[in-house]
């Protein structure tokens, strides 16, 4: 038995650790650990909850925003307030440019090269290249001049003898299966997308800004509207932003999801590993007629059990017995002991390291391994992400989704369990970004009439006042991040932040296993993830990166007697 | 490194730029260093003859936020140059190597090119509990930290983060985190402060760096100056509203329609020395306080704990700064110049009363007080 150490996992945000045991070329065993913390929910209490969403936008730059929204959305909870509509279509066209932006991001430049030989392109014909991604997509950058121009850039990299961020990567692996010319393509289109994103962003700019960290605002949004003023959302503004979606439909649909679907076309088998858990957890979010109404949102709420599309689940945030936390094998201590489960409104954050002194080779993964807590619907673990919101979203009957899914099913002639895999979630990635795309343009329409309409209002602030407030007071907020459901807790007490918790998808995701022994969706999707070289754990890092990690972590490697394949170098 | 390498107008040729985008190229790079246009020529030459530079960025107690913003860089060609003309071999947001095989690229770094890597640190380091709140590789952050400044020609502290301490260090900074200049001593280190800095801050310093082989011109707390030596208050396009005493009085009333000043629903433009209001953010697009929300100071030292920071500065140095520009323009004594400065020293005491006014109406509401956030 080889026990596999991956420290840091990389392309991903974060310091995450994986440590795995390997059997005849089998993945049999997983243990997933967050080796960071910061203590944002020790820093936040004392403070003004009207501050709240400043502190938590930094649990993350790359999923930046939503953590912000589900933060004003706890604090609007607990004090009853409704925000104009304008400001609900706003936030729903900065989830919506946060979902494409990432989702893009996620695949070219974090996910592509565990299924991208970069050098492998130096082989490829640019004429052929041209032909494949003709056939694909009427992309109108993609040339035989281009591709050629792009494989000369590549080339250049590998004869400079400075690979930077290619350096030591795992080219040549027998796990790479695309023809050179596929990618060649896909290098390309990394360079494209790099280029790409940073104009999708300007959405964030225009409403919130900046991009990271755009700004909000209980009650509303910051930026006001008055189609005659030159320093508020105006034609030109809107239009700005108008052009941007335009932009951003097409990069989806004619880079995108022409590559996934090239890409997925030589990794069928991988439509069979990886499936991990059975549960699937989503908030749902972007309200069509307000927060308050979820039955209206275009993402549905709810939990599928076992696979099981024809029932779904009601979730419920605010009831005690559902979402729980655990810190059995967290660094962390419950005044109630370590055993038992809190739910977030009453949770508890307090340090408590007990794990190897560093240097330290490898974790005690029978007792606590990891900084991130184990949170628990119902007690049972879920997985979060987009696969999820579109296995919930099929089950709840959403036409859109159900549409989306059944298209691609057809396509791949493949039935639904295809679905539960790591290129399933690859997959269903995709699907949701050409979805919310082009919600965010319905978005954009109803914003546009509103505004038609005469409707300016982008704040509520009635209760902006904390004299207004009650004296005790409790909220929580849910959203969907790009990885998955994402929550926020608050308890306000004479004004301020009493206790703040936030769940957020990678502790779902991510987490060490619960008081039970119970796995979470990393863990029990890497067993049985096949590696045809223990030395390069290219396919750990496909299934991980499916998930779209957000901490950070390493691999060292034994060998089946348990010695060091390969030690971390320590000078 | 070697000396066969090419150098960025060669590297620029191959991937089919001009020269004429070269030249522009490199001006644009001028503008944003700030430089006089008989610096141009010395960019020119650096940038024809300089082979990639070897560049390790390390990510600790941090969100990503600054990779991201560096990957926002707006000039098309500054994205490439990026990729192209440094060589990032390691960081573990881009890179395709993973576990050992990343930590080797790393180690490959720091042996072959001692002396000659610049160190970029993304992410303030925990040094509570002997650092076991950041670990890689089963390293402590604090460890790698110190091993791999050794051999570094220059350090740069992206963000607030590896600046200042940032969101972890705010009160009761439960990790100990901890700035890279206070663990990191005799080395040069710029400090590049911002939640995250401006994407094109970011690659102004790295170019500046690269171009002339020394780090930019810093001021008194390690800065830029280029980017660094201005109030966000002094820059900013509302600023004749402030002058005005034109404020939003809250947030959607009409006075934020017609894009007042926001100070008095807690802007900290006046205390905060940036670049947003000159070049704005995401290639100029917008920035806070062009989308209507107060600047919340973000490049400044513990501006986490200077809140709640909807509740308005209860006084900056700004105020001298004006009532002395008052007083040197009432010496002046030119009659075309009074009149100006009556109405502006008329405004400033409109300004202060209405100031004080609606301070006293928010302590007789009772909201929070200011900068106590102990736990």
């Amino acid at each position: 038995m080889a026990r596999i150490v991956v420290d840091p996992v990389t392309r991903i945000e974060g310091h995450l650790r994986v440590e795995a045991e390997v059997n005849n070329g089998k993945v049999t065993d997983a243990y997933s650990s967050g080796t960071m913390v910061r203590g944002l929910e020790i820093i936040l209490q004392g403070r003004d909850p009207r501050d709240a969403w400043a502190f938590c936008e930094r649990a993350c730059g790359v999923c930046t925003t939503v953590h912000a929204l589900a933060s004003v959305r706890s604090v609007e909870n607990a004090l009853a307030i409704t925000i104009p509509p304008n400001a609900e279509l706003i936030r729903n066209l900065m989830f919506c440019a946060q979902y494409v932006h990432d989702h893009v991001v996620h695949f070219y430049h974090l996910h592509a090269l565990d299924w991208v030989d970069v050098v492998s392109a130096l082989q490829a014909d640019p004429d052929e290249a041209y032909k494949i991604a003709k056939s694909l997509s009427p992309w109108p950058k993609n040339s035989a001049q281009y591709f050629k121009s792009v494989q000369d850039r590549v080339k250049n990299f590998v004869t400079s003898g400075q690979l930077g961020i290619f350096a030591n990567g795992y080219w040549g692996h027998s796990a790479y299966k695309l023809p050179p010319e596929v990618n060649l393509i896909a290098v390309a289109h990394y360079l494209d997308a790099l280029e790409w994103q940073k104009e999708i962003v300007k959405i964030h700019a225009i409403l919130g800004g900046k991009n990271p960290h755009p700004n909000y605002l209980v009650g509303g949004v910051p930026c006001a509207i008055n189609t005659e003023d030159a320093n508020a959302l105006n034609a030109e503004r809107l239009a700005y932003v108008g052009s941007l979606i335009k932009m951003g439909i097409e990069f989806v649909e004619q880079v995108y999801i022409p590559d996934l679907l090239a890409v997925a076309g030589f990794y069928g088998e991988w439509f069979g590993i990886g499936g991990g858990l059975t549960n699937y957890l989503s908030y749902g979010d972007l309200p069509t007629n307000g927060y308050g109404d979820p039955d209206r949102f275009k993402f549905p709420r709810g939990v599928v059990l076992d696979r099981n599309l024809n029932e779904i689940h009601e979730v419920k945030g605010d009831d005690p017995d559902q979402i729980r936390e655990y810190v059995t094998h967290s660094w962390y201590r419950y005044a109630g002991g370590n055993d038992g489960s809190l739910h977030p409104w009453e949770g508890e954050t307090e340090f408590n390291y007990t794990g190897p002194q560093p240097p330290y080779e490898h974790l005690n993964v029978e007792d606590k391994y990891s900084w991130l807590k184990t949170p628990r619907w119902k007690d049972k673990p879920m997985e979060v992400g987009p696969l999820a919101r579109l296995v919930v979203g099929y089950a709840a009957g959403n036409q859109d989704i159900r549409d989306v899914v059944n298209d691609t099913l057809q396509r791949l002639n493949a039935p639904a369990s295809v679905l539960f895999s790591t290129l399933g979630r690859t997959a269903a990635r995709g699907l949701e970004t050409q979805l919310v795309a082009h919600w965010m343009q319905e978005f954009y329409g109803s914003l546009i009439q509103n505004i038609k309409n005469g409707d300016s209002r982008t704040a509520n602030t009635e209760k902006w006042n904390p004299s207004t407030w009650p004296t005790e007071a409790r909220g929580v907020g849910l959203t969907e991040a790009p990885r998955g459901a994402l929550a926020h807790w608050i308890r306000i007490k004479d004004r301020k932040i009493e206790n703040y918790q936030l769940v957020v998808p990678t502790t779902w995701n991510g987490s060490p296993r619960d008081a039970n022994g119970g796995l979470s969706s990393y863990e029990s999707a890497l067993v049985g993830t096949p590696m045809a070289n223990v030395d390069q754990p290219l396919e750990m890092l496909r299934t991980i990166h499916s998930f779209d990690p957000c901490i950070a972590c390493a691999v060292h490697l034994h060998d089946p007697e348990g010695k060091h394949l390969n030690r971390i170098t320590v000078t | 490194m070697a000396a066969d390498q090419p150098s960025y107008w060669e590297k620029m040729k191959q991937h089919g730029y001009s020269r004429r985008d070269f030249l522009k190229f490199c001006t644009y790079i001028s503008a944003f260093m700030g430089l006089e246009a008989s610096g141009i020529p010395r960019v020119v030459m650096a940038m024809q003859t300089t082979p990639r530079q070897p560049v390790i960025w390390f990510h600790f107690q941090e969100c990503t936020c600054c990779s991201e913003s560096f990957i926002r860089s707006s000039h098309p060609i500054v994205a490439d140059i990026i990729l192209d003309k440094i060589s990032l071999d390691y960081t573990e947001t881009l890179q395709a190597a993973a576990g050992h095989q990343a930590h080797e690229a790393l180690q490959a770094t720091m042996k072959n090119h001692y002396g000659n890597y610049i160190m970029c640190v993304e992410g303030s380091v925990p040094t509570g509990n002997d650092g076991v709140y950041c670990c890689i590789g089963g390293r402590t952050a604090l460890d790698i930290v110190r091993e791999a400044a050794e051999g570094a020609k220059a350090i740069i502290a992206w963000g607030s983060c590896a600046s200042n301490g940032c969101v972890q260090s705010a009160n009761p900074n439960p990790t100990g985190a901890t700035p890279i200049h206070e663990i990191i001593r005799g080395k040069p280190i710029v400090r590049v402060p911002g939640c995250p800095p401006i994407g094109e801050v970011m690659a102004g310093v790295i170019v500046h760096v690269l171009t002339f082989d020394r780090i930019p011109q810093l001021d008194g707390a390690g800065r830029p100056k280029a980017f660094y030596s201005k109030r966000v208050h002094d820059s900013c396009y509302r600023r004749p509203f402030y002058d005005a005493g034109l404020f939003v009085e809250s947030f959607d009333d009409e006075n934020a329609r017609k894009g007042y000043c926001l100070y008095k629903v807690g802007c900290r433009g006046p205390v905060t020395y940036n670049a947003c209001g000159i070049m704005r953010w995401n290639n100029g697009t917008s920035y806070p306080i062009q989308s209507g929300h107060p600047c919340i100071g973000c490049s400044e030292d513990e501006f986490w704990d200077n809140g709640p920071f909807y509740n308005h500065l209860a006084s900056f140095p700004g105020f001298g700064i004006e009532s002395n520009a008052d007083k040197i323009g009432l010496t002046v004594g030119a009659a075309t110049v009074a009149g100006v400065t009556a109405h502006a020293v008329y405004t400033n005491v409109r300004k202060r009363r209405l100031i004080n006014q609606e301070k006293l109406a928010q302590e007789k509401q009772g909201q929070p007080d200011t900068g106590n956030t102990e736990s």
